[in-house]
């Protein structure tokens, strides 16, 4: 925890009765992408808006450049660079001028941010829209100036909340690529988000919060590992749920069951897939446990009633 | 989880404590202006023009019908009577106008306070600077209303030059008083009544139209302790190139409201803005 560049112990936040951080404790490495995942709800936007300063802990502490929150809030979010889950673009100015307001808030001298507007709108792909404003741009364009907007200060520790919601596959790569070249450059990341593909692609170690508490902590390969077995096989079609009671559950070490689909975890998928062939009405998907499973066994396949 | 952290006490922030201020409320001034650059002349025709209507309809017209009014025993012309308060008028209008409608989009539909928040700036000074924003807003539109009164000769006062900086601070209590309404604002229909149900009635109890011995004893102790009453008494007399007669309490009532109205003001954001 030494070397953190930011550091949060023991954080705790109620809204009245409901406690939606409780006891959270982490920390961030310099140079790494750490994700946090979680059900809506389970506290990851909290644990943001206690980072910034824009709420107050009940106790906990947070450190970050080795300054405490929330007394030196300002000195630290000097060095910090956040894209919220809203964009909260200028509606009324251009994408040049949206990053020049920005960086005066940073204290920056006028003609300092004038000669970073070109790289940052170049890194965010929008070199040619320089002279348009946020209306006249696609969603993926608008978190890209967003992001652009959250580097014009040269932060040391990027926040971003949901960066891809609501992205189209295209944008969401070329987002992905930009924070992984923000990696190479040596930024510090912490990343919330829905997308199991983006946190494994993205994070070196994933924070999984439910409820306002950690569940689960590591890499995201060595979570699947220590908490999934290697393979799934997913049977639906007509049928499918009577095998839960059948012999074939004996071939699987655990059996998950949503709506029509039945969820088979094993060590060895060879000999259920052999075991399914005499059910050609049945439709099956063998494939590797990812992120996606290890998330859902650990937060529950229900939706949430406040989701 | 580290069992031996140091447990921080959260800090006793109340929301009624002193002001944060800092020149970083500065940027986020130039921020409204850049806006307003853009914009300004199309919002000036706006804002001036239905001002000088009242004015040429009212000043004119009744004022054939009413010809003078007496002020502490000097008959004056009416259209000169009307001119010196519906100008305070129009500086409390702007003030209002900008720091409810306006600052509520940016505040509340646009997030920009919450972008801007990422950024190291905290909520007092954004408070501050939509203060003076909509201060020098409202001054922008009193100077342009000032300008055509001279061309129209309705006072060629030199103390107009001192009536200038007290219409600043006119603007910049009634936006300090605006922005408590702003604080608690759910929408913008909220902002009906302010008008409505407080700025109107005042604009008929403060001697902008008629002089305020004409109100019944009860409703002239009231009225003496309207703010737009007090910014009244200070301008009047210097569009009749006179000096107030009380313009310590003038001043002393209008700094009251305004520090007053900056304090709740900002408690009542801060509580809205926690969490």
């Amino acid at each position: 925890m030494q070397s953190s560049i930011l550091s949060v112990q023991n954080l705790r936040k109620s809204y009245g009765d409901a406690t939606v951080v409780d006891g959270l404790s982490f920390g961030i490495q310099p140079g790494e992408c750490l994700g946090v995942i979680g059900p809506n709800g389970a506290g990851k936007t909290t644990t943001i808006r206690l980072c910034l300063g824009l709420s107050v802990p009940d106790s906990g502490s947070i450190t970050a450049f080795g300054l405490q929150m929330p007394h030196q809030a300002l000195a630290i979010k000097a060095q910090l660079g956040v894209v919220s889950q809203l964009d909260t673009l200028d509606p009324d100015f251009t994408c040049a001028e949206n990053l020049l307001v920005y960086g005066r808030y940073f204290g920056m001298k006028d003609a300092d941010i004038k000669a970073r507007i070109p790289a940052l709108l170049e890194f965010a792909s929008l070199t040619s829209k320089a002279n348009a404003k946020p209306g006249e741009l696609s969603g993926g364009m608008k978190r890209r100036l967003s992001l652009a907007r959250a580097l014009v200060n040269d932060p040391k520790l990027l926040l971003l909340d949901e960066p891809t919601t609501g992205l189209d596959p295209q944008a969401r790569h070329l987002m992905w690529e930009r924070l992984q070249l923000l990696l190479q450059q040596g930024k510090s990341i912490l990343l919330t988000t829905h997308f199991m593909d983006e946190a494994e692609r993205l994070c070196s170690r994933l924070l999984v919060l439910d409820h306002g508490k950690k569940i689960a902590e590591g890499a995201p390969r060595d979570l699947i590992a220590q908490h999934l077995e290697p393979d799934v096989v997913e049977v639906y079609g007509t049928g499918a749920l009577a095998l839960v009671d059948s012999p074939l559950k004996a071939l699987a070490a655990r059996l998950e069951v949503s709506g029509e689909t039945v969820f088979f975890y094993t060590q060895d998928a060879h000999q259920l897939l052999e075991a399914l062939k005499p059910y050609p009405q049945l439709r099956t998907l063998h494939r590797p446990a990812n992120l996606e499973d290890l998330f859902l066994k650990l937060t529950g396949r229900q939706i949430r009633e406040d989701a | 989880m580290t069992p031996n952290s140091i447990p921080l006490k959260a800090p006793a922030q109340s929301v009624w404590r002193a002001p944060q201020l800092s020149r970083r409320f500065w940027p986020v001034f130039l921020r409204n202006l850049l806006v307003w650059r853009k914009l300004a002349i199309p919002s000036l025709v706006g804002n001036i023009a239905e001002p000088l209507m009242w004015l040429v309809a009212f000043g004119y017209g009744m004022g054939a019908l009413v010809g003078t009014v007496k002020v502490g025993g000097t008959p004056v012309p009416y259209i000169l009577f009307l001119a010196s308060g519906s100008i305070c008028m129009s500086a409390m209008q702007a003030a209002s106008f900008e720091a409810l409608y306006s600052a509520f989009s940016r505040m509340h539909v646009q997030k920009t306070w919450d972008g801007i928040m990422n950024a190291p700036v905290n909520l007092d000074d954004i408070v501050l600077a939509e203060m003076l924003w909509a201060a020098f807003k409202s001054l922008f539109t009193v100077t342009a209303i000032l300008g055509v009164m001279l061309v129209l000769g309705i006072s060629y006062s030199p103390k107009l030059l001192m009536a200038w900086p007290v219409l600043l601070g006119v603007g910049i209590t009634f936006s300090c008083i605006a922005l408590i309404f702003n604080a608690l604002a759910k929408g913008y229909d909220f902002f009906t009544y302010y008008f409505t149900l407080f700025l109107t009635p005042m604009m008929f109890l403060s001697g902008i139209f008629f002089p305020i011995d004409q109100l019944p004893p009860v409703v002239r102790a009231v009225s003496e302790w309207l703010p737009l009453t007090n910014a009244v008494d200070l301008v009047r007399p210097m569009f009749m190139d006179q000096w107030p007669t009380n313009p310590l309490r003038h001043v002393g009532v209008l700094a009251a409201y305004a520090a007053g109205g900056f304090w709740l003001a900002l408690a009542l954001t801060r509580k809205r803005f926690q969490g």
